[in-house]
């Protein structure tokens, strides 16, 4: 699966979906397979407020635990609660069923940090 | 009616045997309960199962059947050092007066106890170069806790708080961080230089007012000599830091280096790996810490203390010792101690069984233990270098890290499939996937008690099982098939835990 | 063998940098051939004469009756020398027996989940209170002063090492933990969890009242119960009945040695909601390939070998043999040879209680409901008077004085299904004329 154009990434492997003032963010395709089968993943709490690049959970597959780190800062306002019994999404549709949290961004300018997906392409495949 | 089939490969739970009407009498029938405790103190019903004593020896003899352990063939589980358990030790740990002494028992009631602590601790002193050890602590783990707690009391009590960062090498096991973080100590990663060892310039580079202690074992996990270790324990000491030894390696260097004299500060044992104590499934465990002297105060509570007799004790046909005449006594009355590490004294079955091993080989004997692990290592080393990789072709020490990774690109075979193929053969794997730094790893350790003959067991079958990647790679991948179950689905185990029998309501 | 190698000799291969090398001669004791190893031993057994005293020592180590039958099983080679079940194709049969102790620990705290073991009760307690501090963020723990002080020295060494605050709660006048106090302390919503142990170590029942309860409830706190006697569970109301989310605690009573004190069996049981929190070792049930039942140890990022320092706990091995043990134990004794047990034990207890409060100059302390323990009064320096009785071959007790300085005239007995009418009669005796003595210097 080669990454959607219309997103933009992180280096630590998490994608953003930009919505108006609205970002929605997961881990990239490459992610989930190098990670392997995942059973659970740890993700923070509505109303949590988050600064781009922080540590805001985990993913953890049977034999490893990756941390979660968020690619926009703002305050988390919603969270994929359907992971809690079907982690298994995050492998099966990572850019669209395997979703993890929705936050209020705070600065767009922050968009700049990222990479867009040809950008993105290089480094996944270092 | 159903008819019970025979299987081999199942046992029903526990839980579903049971029956009423089945129960054994060990004690005599009890009164009713609220004949003694008002009612809404009592539990409603007890829903464990009656079983008659056979079927409960059928069960878990049956159980038994299908653990492999070291009884039945070779264990190179690397870095957790399978050696024989020699039964002499169960049957000194297994006495009376050891199994059904309590431990609130009054020291002067309890001399012979403290007398086999204090000797162990005293030997363990010797053979490691450090000034006392503390019995205390539980397992490995536990003991580096305790370590890692007394630096943290030691710099407090010098006002040095600013250290705040242990430095681990990137090949040491899990639990050195884990107990670093359980302290409040941030953890940092140091890298191997390409000779698989901790430099000098790589650690001067993170050293400096904030080091708390450097943790690091030698030989290290790639089973390699740490051989600037004098020089890091200089430095580290320079930046008034601390250096921990994890003593998991301990049997490569019984009689031949000590921890203390490398300039180590503390350290722990894992008398389960070095002193067979045996490893029972997964424990108990029994993690003796040391210090050096400035360190002594804060050793866990109680400590033995021994005070020589004035007069000598009596002969009675034993082998003597100086300290048959002391007196022995439980200290808790020590200001600076980072307090107990658990309920009371120590894993004292254990410490017999260590105590035991030692007599049965003293310091002579426990140098040739070393000395015969380090050859047995090698040996394998050579031979199996001849048919798979091994990234450090030098000489080892106890243990040796092979890698399948070149197999995994020209086979696809992983270093899974070839431990996965050992156990179809009675054999156990060896560790896998650790140290982390090296891709595809088997670390293999087959320790002194090995015969030649089993060393050249395993070398000519691990060479027909990387012989059957290159030809029959799905075989391997299937592996294992005369065991009774295949490979588990981890997965399920994880997505859908079930971790218990649930009565059906 | 050396000629494989290419080395010369063994020095090649043991060659350490001059400065290190061992010159020393080691102070080590010396090597005997295996008949005088027993010898050696029968020496230091000989000297541990406190193992024929009458005993009525409890205090978190108890003397229960073993069944042969465990050792005959729990010893068997496979079992003693199997390394941990990580290649669970060959381990199935520990795996089994782990997810059946998991089992027995649900079935007798109530709580959903338990894990392999932990090394013994209070450091069951010190991971447990780790768990709550992880689940709300808090650093503070509220603790009855009524559990054992073994677990509680044990949990500020952990503390400790957290900078997390231990705040304790009296007991009150009844032997029991004072719930007006802990009701108005958990409302300040400052701490991570409240700990009460039952039985606790004066030997009294003890749990949250309805009010109580609530009042945690409200602020958040997790419930932690301790359970140091296990025998306990066999005949008392679960400590999941009175709202406890997390139950730790000590298996030693199932058939574990004294053994001067380790090494025993500590439990971690929690509610569902806590189970990501759980440290250590947890079994599971899956299948393999072919369909087939297949146990298999699971959760594994919890632990320290994957997540290093972000790991629940550095945890790495369980106590599986002595957890084995007990859970042939309880296999063995079943529902109604514990209940017998426990019976047995509040039986005997109270035989000795009276026995002891007949005595004049003697009082049973609280009024509380006791399970094997109780605390009695000597009126007089419980430590001499424990030092009198030693010289009549008797262990009457703990004295309390040694923690709690306003009991120092106190002394906690204990009595189990072992403890017979013989020596009953023997420390009431002993400990009448003692006190008659003193009563008249």
């Amino acid at each position: 699966m080669t990454q959607p154009e219309n997103l933009l990434y992180s280096k630590e492997h998490e994608w953003v979906k930009v919505d108006g003032d609205t970002a929605m963010i997961g881990i990239t395709d490459y992610a989930q397979n190098s990670l392997g089968d995942i059973v659970y993943v740890e993700l923070p709490r509505v109303g949590k407020q988050i600064e781009q690049f922080g540590n805001i959970g985990v993913v953890e597959s049977v034999k490893a635990v990756s941390d979660l780190f968020t690619p926009v800062s703002g305050e988390v306002v919603a969270v994929n609660d359907a992971l809690e019994s079907d982690p298994a999404a995050v492998n099966r549709d990572p850019y669209g069923a395997g979703w993890l949290i929705k936050v209020k961004v705070k600065d767009a300018a922050e968009r700049n940090n990222l990479l867009s997906a040809s950008e993105y392409e290089k480094i996944a495949h270092e | 009616m159903s008819t019970q089939e025979f299987d081999r490969t199942y046992s029903p739970l526990i839980f579903e045997l049971g029956q009423d009407g089945r129960a054994n009498r060990y004690v005599e029938e009890g009164k009713p309960l609220d004949a003694f405790l008002p009612k809404d103190v009592l539990r409603g019903d007890l829903p464990l199962p009656d079983n008659s004593e056979l079927d409960v020896i059928r069960h878990f003899t049956k159980l038994s059947q299908r653990t492999f352990g070291i009884d039945m063939g070779f264990y190179p589980l690397g870095s957790c050092t399978m050696k024989y358990n020699p039964r002499v030790n169960d049957a000194m740990a297994g006495k009376r007066e050891f199994a059904q002494l309590h431990p609130y028992t009054p020291d002067e009631l309890a001399q012979g106890a403290l007398q086999v602590m204090y000797e162990l601790e005293r030997s363990l002193a010797s053979l490691f170069g450090m000034a006392a050890f503390s019995l205390n602590p539980a397992a490995g783990a536990h003991a580096e806790l305790a370590a890692l707690l007394i630096a943290k009391k030691y710099f407090k009590d010098r006002g040095e708080t600013q250290r705040d960062k242990v430095i681990v090498p990137d090949t040491a096991h899990g639990t050195n961080p884990a107990s670093a973080a359980m302290c409040g100590f941030k953890v940092i990663s140091l890298p191997s230089d390409e000779r698989g060892r901790v430099s000098v310039e790589e650690i001067q580079k993170v050293l400096g007012p904030d080091t708390a202690v450097c943790m690091m074992t030698n030989p290290n996990t790639l089973g390699l000599f740490e051989d600037h270790i004098a020089e890091i324990a200089a430095a580290v000491h320079d930046v008034g830091g601390l250096m921990y030894y994890d003593g998991a390696n301990a049997n490569a260097i019984m009689g031949n280096t000590r921890p203390g004299d490398m300039g180590f500060d503390l350290m722990h044992l894992n008398t389960h790996k070095t002193f067979t104590i045996p490893h029972g499934g997964g424990g108990a465990g029994h993690g003796p810490v040391g210090v050096a002297a400035h360190l002594i105060d804060y050793l866990p509570t109680p400590v033995v203390r021994a005070v020589p007799a004035l007069r000598k004790a009596q002969g009675d046909g034993a082998p003597g010792a100086p300290s048959d005449g002391y007196t022995f006594s439980l200290d808790f009355d020590r200001p600076k101690s980072i307090g107990p590490m658990r309920s009371f004294w120590s894993n004292f079955a254990h410490a017999v069984r260590a105590l035991a091993y030692i007599y049965a080989n003293g310091a002579e004997g426990l140098r040739r233990v070393s000395q015969l692990a380090v050859l047995n290592a090698n040996y394998v080393r050579v031979k199996v270098a001849e048919f798979l990789e091994t990234p450090y072709p030098e000489i080892c020490r106890h243990e040796f890290v092979a890698s399948a990774q070149e197999l995994k690109k020209e086979t696809g075979v992983k270093a899974l499939d070839l431990a996965k193929a050992l156990l179809d053969h009675g054999m156990m794997a060896p560790t896998m996937y650790f140290p982390l730094i090296v891709p595809e790893c088997l670390m293999i350790e087959p320790t002194e008690t090995e015969s030649k003959e089993t060393l050249d067991y395993f070398i000519s079958v691990l060479r027909d099982i990387v012989e059957e990647a290159k030809t029959n790679p799905e075989k391997l991948t299937a592996a294992p098939v005369t065991t009774v179950v295949g490979r588990v689905d981890e997965t399920r185990a994880a997505r859908q835990p079930d971790l218990r029998w649930e009565p059906l309501v | 063998m050396l000629g494989a190698i290419g080395a010369g000799s063994l020095d090649d291969l043991l060659a350490v940098p001059e400065a290190i090398a061992l010159k020393a001669s080691l102070d080590v004791v010396p090597a005997l051939p295996e008949y005088q190893i027993g010898r050696r031993f029968e020496h230091f057994a000989k000297k541990n004469p406190g193992v024929d005293y009458d005993s009525f020592l409890g205090a978190g180590s108890y003397r229960h009756y073993a069944p042969p039958a465990i050792a005959a099983l729990a010893m068997r080679g496979e079992f003693l020398t199997a390394y941990t079940p990580y290649q669970a194709e060959v381990s199935q049969g520990y795996l089994q027996a782990i997810y059946e102790w998991q089992t027995y620990i649900c079935l007798l705290t109530g709580m959903d989940i338990a894990n392999a073991s932990v090394y013994d009760g209070a450091t069951a307690l010190a991971e447990g209170a780790i768990m709550a501090l992880n689940a709300n963020g808090r650093k503070k723990l509220l603790v009855s002063r009524a559990i054992h002080p073994n677990y509680r020295a044990v949990l500020k060494t952990y503390c400790d090492g957290l900078d997390v605050q231990i705040d304790e709660i009296p007991p009150s006048g009844d032997g029991t933990t004072d719930l007006e106090v802990l009701t108005r302390e958990v409302a300040s919503n400052e701490y991570a969890a409240v700990v009460l142990q039952s039985p606790n170590f004066f030997g009294n029942v003890d749990a949250l009242s309805q009010a109580a309860r609530d009042a945690v409830a409200a602020s958040e706190t997790v419930p932690i119960a301790v359970v140091a006697e296990a025998i306990s569970l066999g005949a008392l109301a679960t400590p999941a009945s009175w709202g406890a989310q997390i139950v730790v605690g000590e298996a030693q009573s199932f058939g574990v040695a004294m053994a001067y004190g380790g090494p025993y069996a500590g439990f971690i049981a929690s509610t569902k909601e806590h189970m990501r929190r759980i440290p250590g070792r947890l079994v599971g049930k899956s299948v393999d390939g072919q369909g087939r039942t297949a146990y298999v140890l699971t959760l594994q990022a919890r632990e320290q070998h994957i997540r290093r320092e972000r790991a629940t706990s550095n945890i790495c091995t369980n106590q599986a043999h002595c957890a084995l043990i007990a859970t042939i134990y309880l296999a063995l004794m079943g529902k109604t040879g514990l209940r017998d047990v426990a019976a047995l034990n509040l039986e005997r207890s109270r035989e000795l209680c009276s026995a002891v409060a007949r005595i004049d100059g003697v009082d049973v302390k609280f009024s509380a409901p006791f399970f094997n323990e109780f605390v009695v009064d000597v009126h007089q320096s419980a430590r001499d008077l424990l030092a009198k009785l030693q010289e009549r071959k008797i262990l009457g007790g703990v004295d309390l004085g040694r923690w709690y300085p306003e009991l120092s005239s106190c002394i906690l007995m204990t009595a189990t299904e072992l403890t017979t009418t013989g020596e009953i009669n023997r420390l009431a005796t002993a400990l009448g004329e003692i006190v008659r003595v003193h009563a008249r210097v």
